[in-house]
Protein backbone atom coordinates (compact mmCIF):
# COMPACT_ATOMS: atom_id res chain seq x y z
CA UNK A 1 0.00 0.00 0.00
CA UNK A 2 1.29 3.61 -0.80
CA UNK A 3 2.62 5.34 1.96
CA UNK A 4 1.22 8.90 0.87
CA UNK A 5 -2.14 7.46 1.22
CA UNK A 6 -4.19 9.28 3.59
CA UNK A 7 -4.79 7.94 6.92
CA UNK A 8 -8.39 7.08 7.79
CA UNK A 9 -7.54 5.84 11.10
CA UNK A 10 -4.72 5.97 13.35
CA UNK A 11 -3.80 5.15 17.21
CA UNK A 12 -0.73 6.74 18.28
CA UNK A 13 1.20 4.83 21.39
CA UNK A 14 -2.10 4.58 22.94
CA UNK A 15 -2.53 3.30 26.56
CA UNK A 16 -6.08 2.89 28.48
CA UNK A 17 -6.71 1.35 31.66
CA UNK A 18 -10.34 0.27 33.24
CA UNK A 19 -8.82 0.74 36.95
CA UNK A 20 -6.05 -1.63 37.74
CA UNK A 21 -6.63 -3.59 34.28
CA UNK A 22 -4.25 -2.33 31.69
CA UNK A 23 -6.03 -2.56 28.05
CA UNK A 24 -3.57 -1.00 26.14
CA UNK A 25 -0.58 -0.51 26.50
CA UNK A 26 1.21 1.84 24.42
CA UNK A 27 -0.30 0.15 20.91
CA UNK A 28 -0.12 2.05 17.24
CA UNK A 29 -2.16 1.03 14.83
CA UNK A 30 -2.36 3.19 11.44
CA UNK A 31 -5.30 2.29 8.69
CA UNK A 32 -5.21 4.35 5.25
CA UNK A 33 -7.68 4.60 2.56
CA UNK A 34 -8.94 1.48 0.71
CA UNK A 35 -7.43 -1.43 2.54
CA UNK A 36 -8.30 -3.79 4.77
CA UNK A 37 -6.52 -4.50 8.07
CA UNK A 38 -7.33 -7.60 9.98
CA UNK A 39 -7.20 -7.16 13.82
CA UNK A 40 -6.02 -10.89 15.34
CA UNK A 41 -5.40 -11.58 18.98
CA UNK A 42 -6.72 -13.78 21.92
CA UNK A 43 -9.22 -12.37 23.84
CA UNK A 44 -8.14 -10.02 26.30
CA UNK A 45 -5.41 -8.49 23.98
CA UNK A 46 -6.92 -5.65 23.60
CA UNK A 47 -8.93 -5.56 20.25
CA UNK A 48 -12.10 -4.32 21.52
CA UNK A 49 -10.89 -1.39 23.51
CA UNK A 50 -9.08 -0.48 20.30
CA UNK A 51 -12.13 -0.47 18.47
CA UNK A 52 -13.85 1.11 21.16
CA UNK A 53 -11.28 4.22 21.30
CA UNK A 54 -11.84 4.42 17.75
CA UNK A 55 -15.44 4.71 17.95
CA UNK A 56 -15.18 7.21 20.39
CA UNK A 57 -17.00 5.16 22.99
CA UNK A 58 -13.66 6.23 25.21
CA UNK A 59 -11.03 8.42 25.68
CA UNK A 60 -7.68 6.88 26.00
CA UNK A 61 -5.97 7.70 28.92
CA UNK A 62 -2.62 8.43 26.65
CA UNK A 63 -1.57 8.53 23.51
CA UNK A 64 -3.25 10.09 20.21
CA UNK A 65 -6.58 8.41 18.80
CA UNK A 66 -7.90 10.24 15.52
CA UNK A 67 -10.73 9.18 13.08
CA UNK A 68 -9.99 11.41 9.81
CA UNK A 69 -7.28 13.33 11.57
CA UNK A 70 -10.13 14.30 14.27
CA UNK A 71 -11.53 13.50 17.70
CA UNK A 72 -13.80 10.38 16.87
CA UNK A 73 -15.90 11.84 19.61
CA UNK A 74 -16.98 14.24 17.01
CA UNK A 75 -19.80 13.83 15.47
CA UNK A 76 -18.05 14.97 11.71
CA UNK A 77 -15.55 12.31 12.39
CA UNK A 78 -18.57 9.66 13.20
CA UNK A 79 -20.53 10.18 9.83
CA UNK A 80 -17.82 8.93 7.64
CA UNK A 81 -18.01 5.37 9.35
CA UNK A 82 -20.23 2.46 9.91
CA UNK A 83 -20.21 0.23 12.53
CA UNK A 84 -21.08 -3.34 13.32
CA UNK A 85 -20.28 -4.62 16.71
CA UNK A 86 -19.95 -8.08 17.74
CA UNK A 87 -23.15 -7.78 20.25
CA UNK A 88 -26.32 -5.40 19.59
CA UNK A 89 -29.84 -6.72 20.48
CA UNK A 90 -31.33 -4.30 17.88
CA UNK A 91 -35.10 -3.35 18.58
CA UNK A 92 -37.06 -6.91 18.04
CA UNK A 93 -40.61 -5.13 16.82
CA UNK A 94 -39.08 -3.14 13.94
CA UNK A 95 -39.34 -4.28 10.70
CA UNK A 96 -35.93 -4.61 8.80
CA UNK A 97 -36.44 -1.55 6.31
CA UNK A 98 -36.64 0.52 8.92
CA UNK A 99 -33.70 -0.36 10.73
CA UNK A 100 -32.32 0.58 7.99
CA UNK A 101 -34.39 3.84 7.53
CA UNK A 102 -33.78 5.36 10.94
CA UNK A 103 -29.84 4.50 10.70
CA UNK A 104 -29.25 6.09 7.33
CA UNK A 105 -30.79 8.99 8.39
CA UNK A 106 -28.29 9.63 10.72
CA UNK A 107 -25.98 10.10 7.37
CA UNK A 108 -25.44 13.05 5.27
CA UNK A 109 -25.79 11.06 2.22
CA UNK A 110 -26.67 7.67 2.62
CA UNK A 111 -27.32 5.00 -0.23
CA UNK A 112 -30.83 3.71 -0.80
CA UNK A 113 -32.53 1.42 1.27
CA UNK A 114 -32.66 -0.83 -2.33
CA UNK A 115 -29.17 -0.44 -2.57
CA UNK A 116 -28.33 -1.29 0.84
CA UNK A 117 -30.87 -4.22 1.24
CA UNK A 118 -28.58 -5.34 -2.23
CA UNK A 119 -24.77 -4.90 -0.70
CA UNK A 120 -25.93 -7.33 2.14
CA UNK A 121 -28.40 -9.79 0.33
CA UNK A 122 -31.24 -8.96 2.62
CA UNK A 123 -33.67 -7.42 -0.05
CA UNK A 124 -36.38 -10.41 0.62
CA UNK A 125 -36.32 -9.54 4.54
CA UNK A 126 -36.68 -6.04 4.33
CA UNK A 127 -40.41 -6.32 5.58
CA UNK A 128 -39.85 -8.56 8.20
CA UNK A 129 -39.64 -7.71 11.75
CA UNK A 130 -35.88 -7.99 13.67
CA UNK A 131 -36.86 -10.62 15.85
CA UNK A 132 -38.36 -12.83 13.54
CA UNK A 133 -35.13 -13.59 11.80
CA UNK A 134 -32.59 -16.18 12.15
CA UNK A 135 -28.97 -15.54 13.97
CA UNK A 136 -27.38 -15.21 10.60
CA UNK A 137 -30.15 -13.52 8.64
CA UNK A 138 -29.58 -10.44 11.86
CA UNK A 139 -25.80 -10.88 11.31
CA UNK A 140 -26.70 -9.56 7.47
CA UNK A 141 -29.14 -6.72 8.61
CA UNK A 142 -26.70 -5.63 11.02
CA UNK A 143 -24.07 -5.79 8.35
CA UNK A 144 -26.21 -3.87 5.70
CA UNK A 145 -26.62 -1.04 9.09
CA UNK A 146 -22.73 -0.56 8.78
CA UNK A 147 -22.27 -0.01 4.97
CA UNK A 148 -25.92 2.15 4.75
CA UNK A 149 -24.63 5.39 5.18
CA UNK A 150 -21.97 5.18 2.72
CA UNK A 151 -18.91 5.04 4.94
CA UNK A 152 -15.62 5.95 4.23
CA UNK A 153 -14.35 3.20 7.07
CA UNK A 154 -16.18 0.48 8.36
CA UNK A 155 -15.84 -1.50 11.58
CA UNK A 156 -16.59 -5.04 11.24
CA UNK A 157 -15.91 -6.69 14.76
CA UNK A 158 -16.18 -10.70 14.34
CA UNK A 159 -18.99 -10.35 11.48
CA UNK A 160 -19.06 -13.83 10.37
CA UNK A 161 -19.84 -15.72 13.35
CA UNK A 162 -23.37 -17.57 13.49
CA UNK A 163 -23.13 -17.38 9.26
CA UNK A 164 -22.77 -20.25 7.62
CA UNK A 165 -20.27 -20.86 4.71
CA UNK A 166 -22.14 -19.74 2.03
CA UNK A 167 -23.44 -16.30 3.90
CA UNK A 168 -20.04 -15.87 4.63
CA UNK A 169 -18.47 -16.08 1.07
CA UNK A 170 -21.26 -13.90 0.61
CA UNK A 171 -20.39 -11.22 3.28
CA UNK A 172 -16.60 -11.64 1.94
CA UNK A 173 -18.10 -11.07 -1.58
CA UNK A 174 -19.82 -7.62 -0.82
CA UNK A 175 -16.61 -6.52 1.65
CA UNK A 176 -14.44 -6.92 -1.63
CA UNK A 177 -16.78 -4.77 -3.49
CA UNK A 178 -16.58 -2.36 -1.13
CA UNK A 179 -12.81 -2.16 -0.74
CA UNK A 180 -12.94 -1.65 -4.35
CA UNK A 181 -15.30 1.57 -4.16
CA UNK A 182 -12.26 3.02 -1.99
CA UNK A 183 -13.83 1.91 1.43
CA UNK A 184 -10.96 1.02 4.47
CA UNK A 185 -11.95 -2.05 6.74
CA UNK A 186 -10.93 -2.69 9.95
CA UNK A 187 -11.95 -5.90 10.74
CA UNK A 188 -11.68 -7.80 14.02
CA UNK A 189 -11.95 -11.85 13.79
CA UNK A 190 -11.16 -15.38 15.25
CA UNK A 191 -11.53 -16.84 11.89
CA UNK A 192 -7.76 -17.21 10.13
CA UNK A 193 -9.17 -17.93 6.66
CA UNK A 194 -11.23 -14.73 6.85
CA UNK A 195 -8.03 -12.68 7.24
CA UNK A 196 -5.99 -15.01 4.84
CA UNK A 197 -8.96 -14.57 2.18
CA UNK A 198 -9.73 -10.56 2.87
CA UNK A 199 -6.86 -8.73 4.83
CA UNK A 200 -4.06 -6.29 3.04
CA UNK A 201 -2.01 -6.59 6.27
CA UNK A 202 -2.80 -8.62 9.33
CA UNK A 203 -2.19 -6.60 13.03
CA UNK A 204 -1.53 -8.93 15.63
CA UNK A 205 -2.07 -7.93 19.52
CA UNK A 206 -1.34 -9.90 22.61
CA UNK A 207 -1.12 -7.83 25.74
CA UNK A 208 -2.70 -4.84 25.04
CA UNK A 209 0.53 -4.18 22.59
CA UNK A 210 0.82 -4.83 18.55
CA UNK A 211 3.24 -7.67 18.71
CA UNK A 212 3.03 -7.70 14.65
CA UNK A 213 1.62 -5.54 11.66
CA UNK A 214 2.05 -6.80 8.07
CA UNK A 215 1.07 -8.65 5.39
CA UNK A 216 -0.45 -11.75 5.81
CA UNK A 217 2.55 -13.51 3.98
CA UNK A 218 4.92 -11.51 5.97
CA UNK A 219 3.33 -12.81 9.37
CA UNK A 220 3.98 -16.57 8.27
CA UNK A 221 7.21 -15.64 7.29
CA UNK A 222 8.06 -14.42 10.46
CA UNK A 223 7.22 -17.85 12.00
CA UNK A 224 8.62 -19.52 10.09
CA UNK A 225 7.72 -22.88 11.48
CA UNK A 226 7.40 -25.95 9.76
CA UNK A 227 5.44 -28.91 10.54
CA UNK A 228 6.92 -32.44 9.98
CA UNK A 229 4.75 -35.60 10.42
CA UNK A 230 6.52 -39.58 10.23
CA UNK A 231 6.23 -42.67 11.85
CA UNK A 232 8.74 -43.01 14.22
CA UNK A 233 9.70 -44.67 17.42
CA UNK A 234 11.22 -42.03 18.66
CA UNK A 235 9.92 -40.93 22.25
CA UNK A 236 8.22 -37.29 21.63
CA UNK A 237 9.14 -35.88 24.83
CA UNK A 238 12.74 -36.18 23.78
CA UNK A 239 12.16 -34.35 20.69
CA UNK A 240 10.51 -32.03 21.85
CA UNK A 241 13.76 -30.88 23.47
CA UNK A 242 15.60 -30.85 20.27
CA UNK A 243 17.21 -27.20 18.96
CA UNK A 244 14.67 -25.26 17.04
CA UNK A 245 11.84 -27.44 17.93
CA UNK A 246 8.92 -25.69 19.98
CA UNK A 247 6.66 -28.44 20.17
CA UNK A 248 6.55 -32.59 19.75
CA UNK A 249 3.31 -34.36 20.37
CA UNK A 250 2.18 -37.92 19.09
CA UNK A 251 -1.28 -38.22 17.34
CA UNK A 252 -2.86 -41.01 15.63
CA UNK A 253 0.26 -42.96 15.66
CA UNK A 254 2.24 -40.59 14.24
CA UNK A 255 4.49 -38.08 15.69
CA UNK A 256 3.83 -34.45 15.13
CA UNK A 257 7.13 -31.92 14.91
CA UNK A 258 6.97 -28.11 15.13
CA UNK A 259 10.40 -26.36 14.46
CA UNK A 260 11.96 -23.78 12.99
CA UNK A 261 14.34 -25.39 11.09
CA UNK A 262 13.13 -28.14 9.30
CA UNK A 263 16.35 -29.51 7.59
CA UNK A 264 18.11 -29.53 10.88
CA UNK A 265 15.40 -31.41 12.76
CA UNK A 266 14.72 -34.26 9.53
CA UNK A 267 18.34 -34.57 9.84
CA UNK A 268 18.49 -35.33 13.09
CA UNK A 269 15.27 -37.30 12.91
CA UNK A 270 16.65 -39.77 10.30
CA UNK A 271 20.30 -40.42 12.05
CA UNK A 272 18.23 -41.13 15.24
CA UNK A 273 15.63 -43.34 13.76
CA UNK A 274 17.32 -45.55 10.14
CA UNK A 275 13.09 -47.01 10.23
CA UNK A 276 11.46 -43.70 10.09
CA UNK A 277 8.73 -43.72 7.41
CA UNK A 278 5.93 -41.55 5.75
CA UNK A 279 7.77 -38.57 6.58
CA UNK A 280 5.95 -35.40 5.06
CA UNK A 281 6.83 -31.24 6.00
CA UNK A 282 4.54 -28.51 6.00
CA UNK A 283 4.46 -25.11 5.86
CA UNK A 284 2.68 -23.55 8.92
CA UNK A 285 -0.63 -22.20 8.63
CA UNK A 286 -1.59 -18.50 9.45
CA UNK A 287 -3.11 -20.26 12.82
CA UNK A 288 -0.03 -22.03 13.59
CA UNK A 289 2.35 -18.26 13.31
CA UNK A 290 -0.56 -16.15 15.08
CA UNK A 291 -0.29 -19.13 18.05
CA UNK A 292 3.79 -19.47 18.11
CA UNK A 293 3.03 -15.30 18.18
CA UNK A 294 0.76 -14.71 21.02
CA UNK A 295 2.91 -17.71 22.73
CA UNK A 296 5.97 -15.64 22.04
CA UNK A 297 4.32 -12.68 23.74
CA UNK A 298 3.05 -14.28 26.92
CA UNK A 299 7.00 -15.71 27.90
CA UNK A 300 8.56 -12.62 27.28
CA UNK A 301 5.76 -10.87 29.22
CA UNK A 302 5.94 -13.54 32.01
CA UNK A 303 9.50 -13.02 31.84
CA UNK A 304 9.40 -9.56 32.08
CA UNK A 305 7.18 -10.26 35.58
CA UNK A 306 9.47 -12.65 36.89
CA UNK A 307 12.52 -10.06 36.64
CA UNK A 308 9.95 -7.38 38.47
CA UNK A 309 9.35 -10.08 41.20
CA UNK B 1 3.55 1.81 -6.28
CA UNK B 2 -0.19 1.06 -6.27
CA UNK B 3 -2.40 3.45 -7.82
CA UNK B 4 -5.69 4.20 -5.71
CA UNK B 5 -8.91 3.18 -7.26
CA UNK B 6 -10.74 5.99 -8.26
CA UNK B 7 -12.98 7.10 -4.78
CA UNK B 8 -16.71 7.98 -5.46
CA UNK B 9 -16.56 9.05 -1.61
CA UNK B 10 -16.50 12.80 -0.35
CA UNK B 11 -12.69 13.41 0.45
CA UNK B 12 -13.79 15.71 2.76
CA UNK B 13 -16.30 16.38 5.36
CA UNK B 14 -19.39 16.56 3.83
CA UNK B 15 -21.67 18.96 6.12
CA UNK B 16 -24.87 17.21 7.30
CA UNK B 17 -27.62 19.71 6.32
CA UNK B 18 -30.06 20.71 8.82
CA UNK B 19 -32.57 19.21 7.12
CA UNK B 20 -31.40 16.15 7.44
CA UNK B 21 -30.42 16.24 11.14
CA UNK B 22 -33.87 17.21 11.84
CA UNK B 23 -34.82 14.45 9.86
CA UNK B 24 -32.61 12.00 11.72
CA UNK B 25 -33.88 13.59 15.26
CA UNK B 26 -37.77 12.61 13.86
CA UNK B 27 -36.51 9.49 12.50
CA UNK B 28 -35.21 8.45 15.81
CA UNK B 29 -39.13 9.23 17.30
CA UNK B 30 -40.86 7.59 14.93
CA UNK B 31 -39.14 4.81 15.63
CA UNK B 32 -38.97 4.61 19.40
CA UNK B 33 -43.03 5.13 19.55
CA UNK B 34 -43.40 2.52 16.82
CA UNK B 35 -41.40 0.12 18.20
CA UNK B 36 -43.14 0.28 22.19
CA UNK B 37 -46.47 0.51 20.20
CA UNK B 38 -46.09 -3.05 18.39
CA UNK B 39 -45.02 -4.10 21.98
CA UNK B 40 -48.23 -4.72 23.86
CA UNK B 41 -46.00 -6.53 26.66
CA UNK B 42 -45.02 -2.83 27.41
CA UNK B 43 -47.84 -0.67 27.00
CA UNK B 44 -50.55 -2.45 28.62
CA UNK B 45 -49.20 -2.57 32.63
CA UNK B 46 -48.43 1.09 31.58
CA UNK B 47 -51.83 2.29 30.80
CA UNK B 48 -54.23 -0.43 32.78
CA UNK B 49 -53.00 -0.43 36.03
CA UNK B 50 -54.08 3.10 37.01
CA UNK B 51 -57.03 3.23 35.11
CA UNK B 52 -58.55 -0.29 36.67
CA UNK B 53 -57.98 1.23 40.13
CA UNK B 54 -59.56 4.51 39.00
CA UNK B 55 -62.72 1.89 38.12
CA UNK B 56 -62.29 0.03 41.09
CA UNK B 57 -61.92 2.61 43.34
CA UNK B 58 -63.51 5.80 41.59
CA UNK B 59 -66.24 4.55 40.17
CA UNK B 60 -67.07 0.82 41.56
CA UNK B 61 -66.94 1.58 45.31
CA UNK B 62 -67.17 5.11 45.35
CA UNK B 63 -71.06 5.46 46.03
CA UNK B 64 -71.48 8.71 44.45
CA UNK B 65 -69.22 10.72 46.50
CA UNK B 66 -68.26 13.23 43.98
CA UNK B 67 -64.92 14.70 45.88
CA UNK B 68 -63.87 11.21 46.28
CA UNK B 69 -63.66 10.49 42.59
CA UNK B 70 -62.31 13.83 42.01
CA UNK B 71 -59.57 13.50 44.35
CA UNK B 72 -59.28 10.14 43.27
CA UNK B 73 -58.67 11.18 39.42
CA UNK B 74 -55.95 13.61 40.61
CA UNK B 75 -54.30 10.59 42.70
CA UNK B 76 -54.64 7.93 39.97
CA UNK B 77 -53.41 10.23 37.31
CA UNK B 78 -50.24 10.90 38.89
CA UNK B 79 -49.96 7.48 39.50
CA UNK B 80 -50.39 7.06 35.99
CA UNK B 81 -47.99 9.41 34.56
CA UNK B 82 -45.07 8.50 36.77
CA UNK B 83 -45.50 4.80 34.96
CA UNK B 84 -44.17 5.70 31.75
CA UNK B 85 -41.43 7.45 32.57
CA UNK B 86 -40.11 5.32 35.33
CA UNK B 87 -40.30 2.59 32.90
CA UNK B 88 -39.97 3.35 29.26
CA UNK B 89 -37.45 5.04 30.51
CA UNK B 90 -35.91 2.93 33.31
CA UNK B 91 -36.41 -0.71 31.97
CA UNK B 92 -35.67 0.28 27.81
CA UNK B 93 -32.22 2.10 29.08
CA UNK B 94 -31.60 -0.76 31.55
CA UNK B 95 -32.02 -3.36 28.74
CA UNK B 96 -30.75 -1.35 25.88
CA UNK B 97 -27.44 -0.94 27.82
CA UNK B 98 -27.50 -4.84 28.53
CA UNK B 99 -28.26 -5.66 25.26
CA UNK B 100 -25.51 -3.09 23.62
CA UNK B 101 -27.71 -1.54 21.45
CA UNK B 102 -26.74 2.17 23.47
CA UNK B 103 -23.11 1.29 22.53
CA UNK B 104 -23.94 0.73 18.95
CA UNK B 105 -25.81 4.31 18.87
CA UNK B 106 -23.24 6.04 20.74
CA UNK B 107 -20.98 4.43 18.15
CA UNK B 108 -23.00 5.87 15.16
CA UNK B 109 -23.41 9.24 14.09
CA UNK B 110 -26.59 9.99 15.66
CA UNK B 111 -27.18 13.35 16.40
CA UNK B 112 -26.76 14.84 20.14
CA UNK B 113 -29.32 13.70 22.50
CA UNK B 114 -32.13 12.14 19.58
CA UNK B 115 -31.78 8.79 21.53
CA UNK B 116 -33.23 10.44 25.04
CA UNK B 117 -35.66 12.90 23.11
CA UNK B 118 -37.36 9.54 20.94
CA UNK B 119 -37.36 8.17 24.47
CA UNK B 120 -39.25 11.26 26.06
CA UNK B 121 -41.46 11.81 23.31
CA UNK B 122 -42.77 8.25 23.53
CA UNK B 123 -42.88 8.88 27.76
CA UNK B 124 -44.88 11.74 27.05
CA UNK B 125 -47.47 10.48 24.88
CA UNK B 126 -48.05 7.30 26.72
CA UNK B 127 -48.40 9.77 29.74
CA UNK B 128 -51.13 11.85 27.80
CA UNK B 129 -52.85 8.60 26.74
CA UNK B 130 -53.16 7.28 30.25
CA UNK B 131 -54.45 11.01 31.46
CA UNK B 132 -56.86 10.79 28.25
CA UNK B 133 -58.28 7.75 29.58
CA UNK B 134 -58.37 8.67 33.52
CA UNK B 135 -60.99 11.92 32.06
CA UNK B 136 -62.85 9.71 30.35
CA UNK B 137 -63.35 7.37 32.87
CA UNK B 138 -63.93 10.49 35.30
CA UNK B 139 -66.13 12.75 33.45
CA UNK B 140 -68.43 9.56 31.72
CA UNK B 141 -68.15 7.06 34.55
CA UNK B 142 -67.95 8.96 37.73
CA UNK B 143 -69.46 11.61 36.56
CA UNK B 144 -66.55 14.71 37.81
CA UNK B 145 -67.39 17.94 36.29
CA UNK B 146 -64.40 19.65 34.76
CA UNK B 147 -64.09 22.45 33.06
CA UNK B 148 -61.88 23.04 29.43
CA UNK B 149 -59.37 24.19 31.09
CA UNK B 150 -59.11 22.05 33.84
CA UNK B 151 -59.18 18.98 31.25
CA UNK B 152 -56.66 21.13 29.40
CA UNK B 153 -54.77 21.60 33.20
CA UNK B 154 -54.69 18.19 33.47
CA UNK B 155 -53.04 17.05 29.99
CA UNK B 156 -50.89 19.46 30.47
CA UNK B 157 -49.30 18.34 33.48
CA UNK B 158 -49.79 14.54 32.43
CA UNK B 159 -47.35 15.20 29.31
CA UNK B 160 -44.85 17.43 31.25
CA UNK B 161 -45.09 15.89 34.33
CA UNK B 162 -43.50 12.61 33.38
CA UNK B 163 -40.91 14.25 32.55
CA UNK B 164 -38.93 14.07 36.24
CA UNK B 165 -39.63 10.59 35.82
CA UNK B 166 -37.88 10.48 32.79
CA UNK B 167 -35.16 11.48 34.26
CA UNK B 168 -35.38 8.92 37.44
CA UNK B 169 -36.07 6.45 35.09
CA UNK B 170 -32.94 7.08 33.01
CA UNK B 171 -30.78 7.36 36.66
CA UNK B 172 -32.47 3.91 37.58
CA UNK B 173 -31.65 2.71 34.43
CA UNK B 174 -27.85 3.75 34.56
CA UNK B 175 -27.78 1.63 37.74
CA UNK B 176 -29.05 -1.88 36.87
CA UNK B 177 -29.26 -3.66 34.01
CA UNK B 178 -30.82 -5.96 31.71
CA UNK B 179 -34.18 -8.06 32.89
CA UNK B 180 -34.37 -7.59 36.36
CA UNK B 181 -34.82 -4.02 35.54
CA UNK B 182 -39.03 -4.62 35.83
CA UNK B 183 -38.90 -5.79 38.95
CA UNK B 184 -36.40 -3.66 40.66
CA UNK B 185 -38.12 -0.62 39.23
CA UNK B 186 -41.64 -1.70 41.00
CA UNK B 187 -39.52 -1.52 44.33
CA UNK B 188 -39.01 2.20 43.61
CA UNK B 189 -42.36 3.61 42.41
CA UNK B 190 -45.06 1.32 44.29
CA UNK B 191 -43.39 2.60 47.99
CA UNK B 192 -42.77 5.69 46.33
CA UNK B 193 -46.58 6.07 44.96
CA UNK B 194 -47.85 4.66 48.43
CA UNK B 195 -45.90 6.95 50.79
CA UNK B 196 -46.70 10.31 48.70
CA UNK B 197 -50.67 9.45 49.28
CA UNK B 198 -51.25 8.02 45.44
CA UNK B 199 -53.31 4.78 46.49
CA UNK B 200 -54.79 6.34 50.28
CA UNK B 201 -54.92 10.44 50.64
CA UNK B 202 -51.95 11.43 53.33
CA UNK B 203 -54.91 12.50 55.46
CA UNK B 204 -54.90 8.57 56.42
CA UNK B 205 -51.64 7.58 56.68
CA UNK B 206 -49.56 7.54 60.04
CA UNK B 207 -48.22 10.61 60.94
CA UNK B 208 -44.53 10.17 59.77
CA UNK B 209 -45.57 9.19 56.15
CA UNK B 210 -47.40 12.51 55.95
CA UNK B 211 -44.47 14.69 57.39
CA UNK B 212 -42.09 12.61 54.65
CA UNK B 213 -44.12 13.15 52.06
CA UNK B 214 -42.76 16.21 50.20
CA UNK B 215 -39.16 14.42 49.62
CA UNK B 216 -40.95 12.08 47.16
CA UNK B 217 -41.33 13.59 43.54
CA UNK B 218 -44.45 11.80 42.86
CA UNK B 219 -45.92 14.11 45.89
CA UNK B 220 -45.42 17.23 43.91
CA UNK B 221 -46.77 15.48 40.91
CA UNK B 222 -49.81 15.12 42.88
CA UNK B 223 -50.03 18.21 44.23
CA UNK B 224 -50.39 19.33 40.84
CA UNK B 225 -52.65 17.17 39.69
CA UNK B 226 -55.01 18.12 42.15
CA UNK B 227 -54.93 21.73 41.19
CA UNK B 228 -55.58 20.84 37.90
CA UNK B 229 -58.78 19.46 38.75
CA UNK B 230 -59.81 22.06 41.14
CA UNK B 231 -58.98 20.63 44.55
CA UNK B 232 -55.78 22.20 46.31
CA UNK B 233 -56.92 25.73 45.79
CA UNK B 234 -55.28 27.03 49.00
CA UNK B 235 -52.14 27.33 47.63
CA UNK B 236 -50.40 28.18 44.54
CA UNK B 237 -48.97 24.97 42.34
CA UNK B 238 -45.83 26.78 41.05
CA UNK B 239 -43.17 25.73 43.44
CA UNK B 240 -44.18 22.08 43.04
CA UNK B 241 -43.57 22.71 40.13
CA UNK B 242 -40.16 23.73 40.48
CA UNK B 243 -39.44 21.11 42.81
CA UNK B 244 -40.40 18.44 40.21
CA UNK B 245 -37.89 20.82 37.63
CA UNK B 246 -35.40 20.29 40.67
CA UNK B 247 -35.57 16.90 40.81
CA UNK B 248 -35.08 16.41 36.74
CA UNK B 249 -32.76 18.33 36.57
CA UNK B 250 -30.71 16.48 39.30
CA UNK B 251 -31.21 13.04 38.05
CA UNK B 252 -30.65 14.08 34.08
CA UNK B 253 -27.26 15.06 35.44
CA UNK B 254 -26.47 11.96 37.54
CA UNK B 255 -27.69 9.98 34.84
CA UNK B 256 -25.60 11.53 31.96
CA UNK B 257 -22.62 11.65 34.34
CA UNK B 258 -22.76 7.81 35.38
CA UNK B 259 -23.83 7.31 31.06
CA UNK B 260 -20.57 8.86 30.30
CA UNK B 261 -18.53 7.49 33.16
CA UNK B 262 -19.73 4.01 32.36
CA UNK B 263 -21.90 3.79 29.20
Amino acid sequence: MNHSTPLVARLATVSKHYGKLCALDGADLQLRRGELLALLGPNGAGKTTAISLLLGLHRADRGTVELFGQDPQRLQARRRIGVMLQHAELPATLRVGELLQLTASYYPAPRSLAESAGLAGIGDLLRRPYARLSGGQQRRVQFALALCGKPELLFLDEPTVGMDIEARQKLWAAIRQLLAEGCSVLLTTHYLEEAEALADRVCVMAGGRVIHEGTVDALRARVALKRIRCISSLDETVVAHWPAVSEAKRSQGRLLVTTAEAEATVQRLLRADADLRELEVHRAGLADAFVELTREADQSAAAAQREVA
Amino acid sequence: MEDILPIHLPATDLPMPRRRVLGAYLAEIRSECLRYLRAPAFILPMTLFSTVFYLMFGVLINHGNADAARYLLASYSAFGIIGPGLFGFGVSLAIERDGGLLTLKRALPMPPGAYLLGKMTMAMIAAAVVTVLLLLIGTLLAHVALSWSQIAAMLAVGSLGVLPFCALGMFLGTLIRGQGAPGLLNLVYLPMAFLSGLWLPLPMLPQVVRQFAPIWPSYHLNQLTLAAVGMNNHAAPWPHALVLAGFALAFLSLAARRLRRYG
